[in-house]
């Protein structure tokens, strides 16, 4: 008896379009996301390109439609553990890590005022701490508090649960392992920023005034650690002269060995954010090529219409920093072969995606290329969409979202 | 209409914290609508199990067919509060826009229990004007009608075969194949995307041929789609014309080349050697790579991307590209048709637009030159080498080929030489200095210029027109505006995969069908429920029409951005359900207010209105200010705020609207001569961006704002007294200053509305 159900690993904007998709159509779906919150890495992003839109917009549209459709179930903190099975009838076993809170939390928040420990900010990067008792951003979906016991100070969980007023910590909460029965999977793990330490050469991780693209849009958020405000990390000043290193990893056969599709755009898009914010700042991009592919040209041309915005098609060799923390750079422009030091108050290096699952084992049988992307799958019951698969931009995402989700229909339908 | 109502008041949250419980309780049962609320209570956490078991039983014992939850946002706590199919609920949000945003005025202090009061009682007002929608449910046709019979056509109709559906596919030309069959190879589809591929397209065209669910008709064409999704009709020429029942349309009609003639900077038509990446490609598929002058085999080929030479002074004109959005049309005079010329939108854009397929075509046939021409040498002259994504990979393997020199380059020049031979003259390359190289042929890139750029197409037969009303909007490309929706476009039922929509690669195309096929299946299954699709997917709710009123002004037909209403000789609109997205634009064009949902009307929202309790003394009682907000992305905007501890002023009153599009005129007037002092419109941002997810509603309203402004103006009030504000989700922080603008600029400065008392 095939299932015609669909698991949808993976609850960014890929996992939550094709989830939609085939639960308007009839089908019962499981969204499963290891994050405590739904939406992925555009929820982490003040905005889109070319339209320079919230992503929460279409984000709470998403939701919207989550909530209005029964057929749609989802699990945070859950990570798929093992597929059997086969195509149209497979188990799969989902381990759910423990939140601490339970369904009564109504976001009232008093359990992080009571809150005392802290730790690195995972959503934001890095760039601030939040407490051991939090929600991760403002439009987070499901609207429920996570606690984070293991980094909890001694007592501090019992301190906790006095505090909220409507018994909504679970200081017993513990992993639990359930099964699903679904007849189609689709992957859609998605991507993360390339690590900046390993771009030694560049400073990544080590300069204070070298950030990522990703930290960048944190900083930019209205919702991120600066409220919006376009600041240096060493002394929170305005910087007056930002350079974006392109390909900071991308297009390198020692680090990614492909193009990321996104980061051209992406600081271009930054670029309007710091003139509307720091409307004298002067900014340099340093790139290979500009890869701003069909109508994104006319984005492209606006932006380089920017008076104090200069490109540079050249390669950055070397950051270093000077005494006062500002970055230095040793590039070379390609076009005049001329080599220089160039020196900046902050540098945004635009650093590529790399596919989540690169360098882990992937629970269920699929092949995967050198870089770690889904290259196949199919006639194993198993779709790949959005960023597993290829490096692409929201648009294209939604449009493999939905595209997997007739994939995985047709595998359980006249089966 | 609910009858029989439980009201709760949640004291949880700091709700009970600041507000008494026995006055808001009074407000019910001694208000007006006490008679229709048997139940009315308090709970210290009404989102509490033993709290929703309470509601459930009361709902049973009292026959309760409506529920007015007065607690938190209805964002928060979705899930908790649904009580079956019977039971209507409201929710009022006395957390985040009443107590967590409440500010105290010092002139009039003390205002919170007062607003608490108007909020609960415009819930229960609301929830009393509403019925439960039952959408009649037509028995719709389930057949797919595919357009164009390329690369994607073809998927497109394969794809719907293998999910059972019937297919009806239909292709211009007199065989199946489109641009694929066409080309000698395609870049790579797939891992490890290093070479290129044969298209594929002679073993699709086989099994779409073979395929009995598809009925495949050529050297035909649409010539007209009447009806609405689930419901088409479709008229096709296939040597004779016949009418086919159809349920939705994957628009994938491919691409024309450019026109050459934007290639002339270029030397193209001026020297006999410069041909154009369509006709090399044809010149390979037919076996002999010649230069067109001599007939002879080119010792070098130089491929050219750089087009700046001829998009110079186009290029970067957004000015052009976002003209502005169709003027409001002006009723026209009785008996007078619109006639829409079909202007033509290929431009010089077109080239640039198609960069990602024309360096891939130029490595590419580079790649044809070192296969076909032994020693042979290829030239790529690029500005940038644009192939984002995976296609890196292809890229390198041409960079390692010896015989394939890539340069980036701005062509400066093209001229001929005296042997035939055409000297490429470039600056900013990488070779050190400007250039000037020769080569036997040179060729220059393919525009990919969509059908619909040229000709409407779809032959809709639609009150609004035959074709796509966003067309200007993306250059003749049939796109969305959204982002996150690639497959919306303002007409329900049409989905547009392939390079009909963006210029894109075969894999990408493929991929599309796809996604185009499951939209247009999932139209089909919604309109065959009675539910909305996208964004209010699942609505029952649809627009009723008192036709005895209807004046036949025309508004509601113009104004509907999904060109849902069609009329009759007379003007009468006939409504379309299933091309309907349920945002209430033709409610709020109505100027006789014949136009209602069940659970959403002119009566109910200005009964709500009038719920607010307006003080005659302007000093005395504080002015009071109506603010209808859009509930997609203001509303949650303004819950944001709350959440972030933003206050503002505690005369203003929120309204929830479907969309700023649904907002009549008669509520805004209806609160004026109510005495209330100002009225604020809160919606999405319009123009060529918009972020209306009804496309058109905040732009129209802003519109209609203005020529209620103007009456106003005749009866002596100040236009000033109605603003709209555009607000994104994100803009949550600016809300509070917004509403103080309004409260000094307007209400400081004007007084109390001169109706106030009377």
């Amino acid at each position: 008896m095939s299932n015609n159900s669909i698991l949808v690993v993976g609850g960014g904007f890929a996992g939550i379009t094709a989830a939609l998709e085939a639960a308007e159509i009839g089908h019962e779906v499981y969204i499963v996301e290891t994050n405590p919150y739904l939406g992925g890495r555009v929820a982490q992003l003040n905005q889109y390109f070319p339209k320079l839109c919230p992503p929460s917009c279409g984000l709470e549209i998403q939701f919207q439609r989550i909530k209005n459709n029964p057929k749609v179930k989802f699990f945070t903190m859950s990570e798929v553990v093992s597929v059997t099975g086969t195509p149209g009838a497979f188990d799969v076993k989902i381990k759910e890590r423990p939140r601490f809170v339970n369904a009564n939390c109504t976001m009232c928040g008093e359990c992080e005022k009571a809150a005392t420990s802290t730790v690195a900010s995972e959503f934001e990067f890095g760039l601030v701490d939040r407490k051991v008792a939090y929600s991760t951003h403002l439009f987070a979906f499901p609207q429920r508090y996570v606690v984070d016991a293991a980094a909890c100070a001694p007592g501090e969980l019992d301190k906790l649960k006095d505090a909220c007023p409507y018994g909504a910590i679970d200081t017993a909460d513990a992993e639990k392992t359930f099964d699903l029965q679904v007849g189609s999977i689709i992957w859609a793990t998605g991507w993360k920023p390339y690590d900046m330490a390993k771009l030694d050469n560049l400073g990544g991780g080590k300069l204070a005034n070298v950030v990522s693209n990703m930290q960048f849009e944190r900083l930019a958020a209205p919702n991120g650690p600066t409220g919006g405000k376009i600041e240096r990390p060493s002394d929170g000043k305005a910087p007056k002269r930002i350079a974006f290193v392109q390909c900071a990893g991308s297009r390198d056969e020692n680090h990614l060995n492909y193009c990321s599709y996104i980061c051209c755009m992406a600081s271009l898009k930054h670029v309007t954010y710091i003139r509307e914010k720091l409307p004298e700042a002067q900014v340099v991009i340093y790139y290979i090529d500009l890869r701003t592919p069909g109508r994104y040209d006319n984005f492209m041309q606006k932006v380089a219409g920017d008076d104090k915005l200069t490109l540079v098609k050249g390669k950055v060799a070397k950051i270093v920093e000077c005494e006062c923390k500002s970055p230095i750079l040793t590039v070379e422009d390609a076009v005049t072969g001329i080599k220089g030091e160039e020196r900046f108050d902050m540098v945004v290096l635009a650093t590529g995606m790399q596919p989540s699952c690169a360098g882990s084992k992937l629970p269920v049988e699929l092949p995967v290329d050198d870089d770690g992307f889904i290259i196949g799958g199919a006639d194993k019951g198993v779709f790949a969409a959005g960023c597993a698969k290829l490096p692409l931009d929201v648009m294209k995402t939604a449009q493999t979202g939905t595209g997997a989700a007739l994939k995985a229909i047709q595998n359980v339908v006249g089966r | 209409m609910a009858e029989k109502l439980g009201v709760y008041i949640c004291s949880g949250c700091d709700i009970g914290k600041a507000l008494e419980m026995a006055p808001l309780l009074e407000a019910v049962t001694k208000g007006k609508n006490a008679g229709i609320c048997p139940v009315v209570k308090q709970n210290p956490v009404l989102c509490s199990p033993d709290a929703v078991a309470e509601i459930e039983a009361d709902i049973a014992a009292n026959g309760l067919d409506g529920v007015v939850v007065c607690a938190c946002s209805p964002r928060v706590k979705w899930d908790i509060f649904q009580f079956g199919q019977g039971v209507q609920v409201e929710r009022v949000n006395l957390r985040e826009q009443c107590v967590w945003s409440f500010r105290e005025d010092d002139k009039v202090p003390g205002l919170l229990p007062l607003m608490a009061k108007d909020y609960i009682k415009m819930g229960v007002m609301k929830l009393s004007k509403s019925r439960i929608p039952a959408p009649e449910v037509p028995e719709t046709f389930k057949t797919i009608l595919v357009l164009g019979g390329g690369m994607t056509g073809l998927t497109a109709a394969l794809e719907a075969a293998k999910l059972g559906k019937d297919v009806v596919l239909v292709e211009r030309a007199a065989t199946l194949g489109g641009k694929a069959a066409t080309m000698y190879k395609t870049f790579p589809m797939s891992h490890p995307y290093l070479k290129a591929e044969d298209t594929g397209v002679d073993q699709l065209i086989a099994e779409v041929t073979a395929n009995a669910k598809i009925k495949v008709l050529t050297s035909a064409e649409l010539v007209s789609l009447e009806g609405a999704p689930g419901l088409y009709s479709a008229t096709v020429n296939a040597g004779g014309e016949q009418k086919l029942d159809i349920g939705a349309v994957v628009l994938a009609t491919g691409w024309v080349p450019g026109d050459k003639s934007f290639l002339a900077p270029m030397g193209y038509g001026r020297i006999k050697n410069v041909v154009t990446a369509a006709e090399f490609e044809a010149m390979t598929k037919a076996g002999s790579i010649v230069r067109p002058s001599d007939g002879k085999a080119p010792a070098s080929v130089a491929f050219l991307t750089d087009v700046s030479l001829c998009t110079q002074g186009t290029v970067g004109g957004t000015a052009e590209v976002c003209a502005p959005v169709d003027p409001l049309p002006e009723t026209p005079a009785e008996g007078e048709a619109e006639v829409n010329p079909y202007a033509d939108k290929e431009n010089a854009k077109h080239l640039a637009y198609s960069s990602e397929l024309t360096s891939l075509v130029a490595l590419k046939q580079a790649g044809y030159v070192r296969e076909k021409l032994g020693e042979a040498v290829a030239f790529v002259l690029y500005d940038h080498m644009m192939v984002p994504g995976i296609n890196e990979r292809y890229y390198k393997s041409a960079q390692d080929d010896a015989g394939i020199m890539l340069s980036k380059a701005t062509i400066t020049a093209v001229t001929e030489d005296a042997d035939g031979g055409v000297i490429v003259a470039a600056k900013d390359t990488l070779l050190g200095a400007d250039i000037e190289l020769k080569a036997d042929l040179v060729v220059l890139p393919t525009a990919i210029v969509p059908v619909t750029a040229h000709e409407p197409t779809m032959n809709l037969q639609y009150r609004q027109g035959p074709g796509f009303p966003d067309l200007e909007l993306f250059d003749g490309f049939v796109d969305s505006n959204y982002v996150c929706f690639p497959y919306e476009t303002r007409r329900t039922g049409v989905y547009a995969a392939g390079c009909v929509r963006q210029p894109m690669t075969m894999a990408t195309a493929k991929e599309d069908a796809a996604g185009a096929v499951l939209k247009a299946v999932q139209c089909i299954g919604s309109a065959n429920r009675g539910v909305a699709v996208h964004p209010r997917s699942g609505d029952v709710s649809f627009p009723v029409f008192n036709f005895q009123r209807c004046t036949q002004c025309k508004r509601c037909t113009e104004e509907c951005p999904f060109g849902a209403l069609d009329d009759d000789e007379k003007g009468t609109p006939k409504p379309n359900p299933t091309r309907c997205r349920r945002c209430g634009t033709c409610m709020g064009a109505c100027p006789e207010r014949v136009i209602s949902f069940d659970n959403y009307n002119i009566d109910q929202i200005g009964s709500m209105i009038k719920e607010v309790y307006v003080p005659d003394d302007m000093v005395a009682g504080g002015p009071r200010v109506i603010v209808l907000v859009c509930e997609n992305d203001a509303y949650p905007a303004l819950d944001m705020a709350a959440f972030r501890g933003k206050s503002w002023s505690p005369f203003v009153r929120f309204v929830p609207v479907r969309c700023l599009g649904s907002v009549n005129a008669i509520w805004v007037a209806d609160a004026i001569s109510k005495g209330v002092d100002g009225v604020i419109m809160l919606g999405c941002k319009y123009g060529p961006d918009y972020q209306c997810h009804f496309v058109k509603g905040s732009e129209l309203c802003s519109r209609r704002k203005t020529n209620i402004a103007e009456s106003l103006g005749r009866l002596g009030v100040e236009a000033e007294r109605v603003e709209q504000y555009e607000v994104s989700i994100d803009e949550y922080d600016k809300v509070p200053a917004l509403i103080e603008r309004f409260m000094t600029e307007v209400i400081t400065k004007f007084g109390p509305n001169p109706f106030k008392g009377y």
